[in-house]
């Protein structure tokens, strides 16, 4: 199994620990990855907002090198910001040749050209659907028994495009985290929206919106994301959300692939856990509990 | 600033034609919507907004134009899709509530037109530096703002990612990278 690798603008900063245990994990479970090179930022989610073109553009940029340097590859993408960005050249371009021939048009200024030809995935697609959770539990040297975790998906991960699960009631996570051993609460705001780049411009209305993720998350260890910008409004307004009228308390948030990490036999420092903004005592007495048994 | 240049705003001639061409194409959107509401319920920022998202699909195609360019409604859309995803007669709703961010940023009537500035701002980080740098970004955002009381706003969590190690400050191998394409798109989007 080989990917073309774009890891994303905040990969790189604020969520190198989603970076690092993605690629450690996707090594663990013999997955190969080749990093697209000279990739850009893809527009996140400001670029709609100020150009429709450039929303294609920026994206279909990084598409055309991997078409160049990584052909007969998907793209695996873990934020779903730019999964999104880049899926909707797939799916717009893909329908509409005029656009596409517009779309290369801005391209030609590189000197690139995008044929359509690389397919777009998002890291729990991938996790899922291509490897699968029994192949998961049988790479599991730890499993973390006693944890119950909250699979939050976001938004963009499946909407507006439900590749591989349900957008309204998203179930992909529930059997990779029973693969690890750990259980799966059973809520139905895993595909709420978190508010997203609201945080920046209208926080209070984002700030609701995490309360009462938080507070419907009240059940579990930790929560568990596949976007950065959904661990970045669930972990650093967390405490925020709370005073601002939310019931929840503190819970923890990690990154799938940082959880599948520990079961997989990484330690906390192989998967950066260091870096998380929220992680609470409890969860890491857990973890650290001689219970959470060797396989 | 020098640096910026007319990513988003074009001469006032161009923009006027333009915004009558881009609000007739956000009306064509919207023209199928038969008022039943599952938008407005869908939509987890309704509490927030003005007007609901049905309402403003109502009062654009009667051309209220002014009102729905006043409103903050859709600057209030987090681009979850929910609604895009229900409505029953599929419209694309979502890009929609994006045109209109669009139209208002280069209109200069919408009430709410500094909250453009965070896409304008985030957009030029990204044109000069090919990945964004948020500390960069975010000076650029508060400045622009001009609210003294915003960057108290963010400084604990600032403090928080810095301490963590979490920030962008360092070089990008990407500066300038992206340059020829943005000119090129901005050339491209100008054309009559
Ligand atoms: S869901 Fe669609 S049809 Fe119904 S009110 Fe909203 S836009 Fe109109
Ligand atoms: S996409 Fe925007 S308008 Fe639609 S439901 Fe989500 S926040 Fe509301």
């Amino acid at each position: 199994m080989k990917y073309s690798y774009y890891p994303g603008c905040s990969l790189e900063s604020g969520a190198v620990e989603y970076d690092l245990s993605s690629r450690e994990v996707l090594r663990l479970l013999g997955v190969e990855l080749a990093e697209i090179p000279d990739w850009t930022c893809c527009g996140a989610s400001a670029v709609e907002p100020v150009s429709s073109l450039l929303t294609l553009a920026l994206p279909a940029r990084n598409l055309a090198l991997a078409e160049r340097e990584v052909p007969d590859a998907d793209m695996l993408v873990p934020c779903s910001a730019c999964y999104l960005n880049h899926l909707r050249v797939e799916r717009e371009c893909g329908a509409d040749r005029k656009l596409a021939a517009r779309v290369n048009e801005a391209l030609s200024a590189e000197g690139l050209s995008r044929s359509g030809t690389v397919r777009v995935r998002h890291l729990l697609d991938v996790l899922f659907r291509d490897v699968g959770p029994e192949r998961v539990g049988q790479a599991v040297v730890r499993r973390l028994e006693g944890l119950t975790a909250a699979p939050y998906y976001g938004c963009q991960v499946l909407r507006p495009y439900p590749l591989f699960d349900d957008p309204e009631r998203p179930a992909s996570m529930t059997p990779l985290l029973k693969a690890l051993g750990v259980e799966v609460l059973d809520w139905d705001m895993g595909g709420r929206c978190c508010g997203a780049s609201l945080m920046a411009t209208k926080r209070d209305a984002a700030l609701a919106l995490v309360s009462a993720i938080l507070d419907a998350a009240s059940g579990a260890d930790l929560i568990v994301t596949v976007c950065p910008m959904c661990q970045m409004n669930l972990e650093a307004y967390q405490k925020e959300a709370i005073r601002s009228g939310g019931r929840g308390r503190p819970v923890s948030v990690l990154y799938l692939p940082q959880l599948m990490g520990l079961a997989l036999g990484l330690s906390e420092d192989d998967v950066l856990l260091g870096k998380n903004l929220a992680v609470t005592d409890t969860l890491l007495g857990k973890l650290r509990a001689p219970e959470a048994a060797e396989v | 600033m020098n640096q910026r240049s007319e990513a988003v705003s074009l001469p006032a001639a161009v923009t006027i034609a333009a915004d009558a061409a881009a609000l007739a194409e956000i009306q064509d959107m919207v023209r199928a919507c038969m008022q039943c509401g599952t938008c407005s319920a869908s939509c987890p920022n309704a509490p927030a907004m003005d007007h609901t998202p049905r309402s403003l699909w109502r009062m654009l195609l009667l051309g209220l134009v002014d009102e729905v360019l006043e409103s903050r409604t859709f600057w209030l859309c987090s681009a979850c899709y929910s609604c895009t995803l229900r409505c029953p007669r599929g419209l694309p709703l979502t890009a929609a509530m994006a045109a209109l961010k669009r139209l208002a940023a280069s209109d200069g009537r919408s009430a709410d037109r500094k909250r453009g500035l965070f896409y304008e701002d985030f957009m030029r980080n990204v044109e000069k530096n090919g990945r964004v740098r948020e500390t960069e970004l975010m000076l650029h955002y508060f400045l622009d703002m001009r609210d003294p009381l915003l960057p108290l706003e963010y400084t604990p969590l600032g403090l928080k990612l810095l301490r963590k190690g979490k920030l962008h400050l360092g070089g990008s191998g990407q500066l300038g990278r992206l340059g020829p394409l943005f000119a090129k798109v901005r050339e491209m989007e100008a054309r009559p």
